[in-house]
């Protein structure tokens, strides 16, 4: 029977979607908090920025600014797009939780609708309003400026706007509809929603620098970036929503003692001595983030490439680059820095442990996707120093074998592990919840972290430190003839 | 149909439902009865296809709650204690909007809302903002909702709570037309003469474990015990403990009337009042007397000596 469910014919699925899509707009445009907002960004705003544009426009005329004015007219097509969409941030929030609270959710619980059709239905409701008052409002803008000061963007510009506008509105809104279906007021939704707020304030600034720098095709990397988030918080959402959790939780309460008790189980596996530990906790964590390593290595890979590109780009001078004739200042600049003493390896092991550190929590707020940005900065800038050396007469392999293969034989493998387990910290919410709430998958992913961190990971740092104290500096001499 | 076994569901902290076992009939009605936080709603939500129970299971309309639950859900017509209408909309279009969820045509939808809305006596414009329906009036329309797809199995929380007598007549009739239509019904209530009046089988639970289970009649002798009769005579009379001697348990007793519990009443009521009549008693009325559900209730939740659950009193 189970596959009947799953035969049900499309064409109901879409019918009672459309019924649900209908009801949730139908509710928005009654409801005066909506709709109040959306007129105001529709008709007001744009014609406050076609203003502001001829306030721009007259003001760096008068300095011969004209290349600013071309700049301003499509940043504030952007804005103007993308500021009613964020009403549909305000609408997502309450879409799962509000209905909780009027009492109103259990009703349609109980109808047949499947989960997915339930969270694409919600998703699809926030969005759709809101984009069409964006839609409205670029138009109102467009027109503005057309009659106004005679502009109209390039239509490429134009459709990039459009995907971006799109791609922020699914982004956000489905954002949202996961911290509504996981909270269990109002409140607490709006307190999280500062979780898409502020990377959302930060990415509109990245945005912005981009239009007033007219770099209209480095955007088109933004648009798939965005778009690829967008992809990514729908299927979140779509592992993550299950409507049981929106009838179980009845209080909202952050028990510490049972997050930290839960944590520990994960972290210590049980285990009473350190080797029954490696067995019980480090070696399950570390099968875990065994799907992440490949990954991992793309990224690593994509930085080598990174690198050798940049170094073609911006080559050095070759005079700089006559590695054989520094051989003292090389030797003394490494003594100098603490290189062949006890010292130098914890300096090295600090710095590594840091730049992890860094890592993990860049990678944690950002899908693991920052994380591994900053695992690929030493990648690029090793085979960035590679290919440079290469033109400077050092043949790279040469150059790999005496600078970076006796420490990084350990060093990178540990760059690896640590990636893949800061990558699964990123996108633990990705994987199938099996029984678990959100918060205990995140501890879990966090635990086995700190398990591959504290097991694996700095104990390989450590060795490397202490071979690119004493061995890499020597090796790198002797391959180079010093 | 509804057939439970063993149904489990544990929250973070506590086990709201603890290894229940159920079954009601087609055509049946079962009144769940249980003090709050019994586990009636938790029950009612499982076999709903709302919560997935963490043990045991159960097959609802014929279909099983844990593999098939989008089946469920469009079998079941469920009725929940808070009605949760949307108040920005209207009335035809709040049922219109639940038909479609359960696949009904325009037409279906219209001519079974005007049908039920007719049933129980709603008599509202389409065009009502659901907003200024009294609390009857939800109440009457949430149950409306739970009937739009003629469900085969009705899981109704309280559904007469908040009406007027006449409403909550009108409710019980339409119940008992679609019991006889074959329709399987669990009630939830506090209502315990309701339960009586409208149940064919009354189970009653408490923390989450069933404690009781049968007809009103069968839980009464099984909670307790035998029938009860009351015996009035036309004046004091002293020799009448005498007249009881061997044949019934006395419970209670003022000089002119007497309470006793016979085990036999068959042939001990007849002994009883022909001794009576011999010492020279003039019987004014002979009659049973029968235990509130009320009683047999309080008797079954009281913490203290509370009888097994029925599969072993049975």
């Amino acid at each position: 029977m189970s596959a009947a469910v799953n035969a049900l014919p499309l064409r109901i699925r879409v019918s009672r979607l459309g019924a649900l899509v209908k009801r949730e707009m139908r509710d928005q445009l009654r409801d005066w908090r909506v709709v109040i907002p959306m007129v105001i960004l529709t008709l007001f705003f744009p014609i406050l920025m076609n203003f502001a544009a001829r306030v721009v426009i007259n003001y760096v005329n008068q300095y011969g600014g004209q290349v600013i004015a071309e700049a301003v007219f499509p940043f504030l097509l952007m804005i103007v797009g993308f500021f009613p969409t964020s009403v549909g941030l305000v609408i997502a929030l309450e879409s799962f939780v509000g209905e909780k609270e009027r009492y109103s959710l259990e009703p349609l619980l109980a109808t047949p609708l499947s989960d997915v059709e339930l969270f694409l239905g919600k998703v699809l409701a926030s969005v759709i309003t809101p984009l069409c008052a964006a839609a409205l409002g670029i138009s109102a803008y467009l027109a503005g400026m057309f009659f106004s000061a005679g502009w109209f963007p390039p239509l490429e510009l134009l459709v990039q706007i459009l995907i971006l506008t799109v791609a922020h509105a699914v982004c956000m809104v489905s954002a949202a509809v996961v911290i509504s279906a996981q909270t269990n007021s109002v409140r607490a939704a709006n307190l999280l929603a500062s979780f898409v707020i502020v990377p959302f304030a930060l990415l509109m600034q990245g945005e912005s620098m981009i239009m007033f720098y007219r770099m209209y095709n480095e955007l088109w990397w933004v648009i798939g970036g965005v778009s690829l988030l967008a992809v990514i918080f729908i299927r979140i959402g779509l592992r993550q929503f299950r409507r049981e959790e929106l009838l179980s939780r009845e209080v909202e309460e952050l028990r510490f003692d049972r997050m930290g008790s839960y944590f520990w189980r994960c972290f210590s596996g049980g285990a009473r001595t350190p080797l029954a530990w490696y067995r019980l906790a480090v070696a399950p964590a570390f099968r875990r983030i065994l799907t992440a390593v490949p990954w991992t290595a793309i990224a690593l890979f994509l930085g080598v490439v990174i690198g050798v590109v940049l170094a073609d780009r911006f080559p050095l001078p070759v005079s700089m680059l006559r590695t054989r004739e520094y051989k003292q200042e090389f030797l003394d600049s490494l003594q100098a820095l603490g290189f062949f003493t006890p010292g130098g390896a914890w300096m090295i092991f600090s710095h590594n442990a840091q730049a992890i550190f860094l890592a993990f929590v860049l990678g944690a707020i950002s899908l693991g996707i920052m994380g591994l940005v900053v695992l690929m900065l030493p990648i690029g800038v090793i085979s960035f120093a590679t290919v440079t050396m290469a033109r400077a007469g050092t043949p790279a392999w040469l150059f790999v074998l005496g600078f970076v293969l006796p420490h990084g034989i350990v060093e990178i493998p540990a760059m690896l592990i640590s990636g893949a387990a800061i990558l699964r910290v990123g996108n633990c919410l990705l994987s199938k919840p099996e029984g678990r709430s959100l918060g205990q998958i995140w501890l879990q992913a966090l635990a086995d972290w700190l398990c591959v961190m504290l097991g694996v990971v700095l104990p390989m740092f450590l060795l490397a430190a202490i071979l690119e104290t004493w061995v890499t500096p020597l090796a790198a001499a002797k391959v180079l003839g010093w | 149909m509804i057939e439970a076994h063993g149904l489990t569901k544990h929250y973070e902290r506590v086990t709201a439902v603890d290894d229940l076992t159920l079954r009601v009939g087609r055509g049946e009605i079962l009144a769940l009865l249980g003090p709050n936080g019994a586990g009636k709603t938790t029950t009612t939500r499982m076999l709903a296809g709302i919560l997935r129970p963490n043990a045991g299971g159960a097959r609802v309309a014929g279909f099983d709650i844990l593999t098939e639950t989008e089946m469920v859900r469009a079998a079941v017509g469920v009725l929940t204690e808070q009605h949760g209408l949307y108040s920005r909309m209207r009335c035809g279009e709040y049922l219109d909007f639940f038909g479609a969820l359960y696949g009904l045509t325009p037409v279906q939808r219209r001519a079974r809302a005007q049908n039920l809305l007719s049933a129980l006596k709603l008599e509202v414009d389409s065009d009502a903002w659901l907003a200024e329906f009294s609390k009857g009036m939800r109440q009457r329309l949430a149950l409306v909702r739970a009937l739009m797809h003629s469900p085969g199995v009705l899981l109704l929380d309280e559904p007469t709570s908040a009406l007027d007598p006449e409403s909550a007549r009108v409710v019980r009739d339409l119940l008992r037309a679609m019991r006889a239509e074959g329709c399987t019904i669990m009630v939830c209530t506090h209502n315990l003469s309701e339960a009586e009046e409208l149940a064919d089988r009354i189970a009653i639970i408490r923390r989450g474990r069933l404690i009781a289970e049968g007809t009103a009649a069968e839980l009464r002798m099984r909670m307790l015990g035998p029938a009860v009769f009351e015996l009035r005579l036309a004046r004091e009379h002293e020799d009448l403990l005498t007249a009881l001697e061997g044949l019934a348990e006395v419970v209670d007793r003022t000089p002119a009337r007497i309470r006793y519990r016979a085990a036999d009443p068959g042939s001990a009521n007849p002994e009883i009042l022909r001794r009576v009549m011999e010492r020279g008693g003039k019987v004014v009325e002979l009659r049973e007397v029968t235990p509130t559900l009320e009683s047999v209730y309080l008797q079954a939740v009281a913490e203290e000596g509370a009888p097994p659950p029925a599969g072993e009193a049975k």
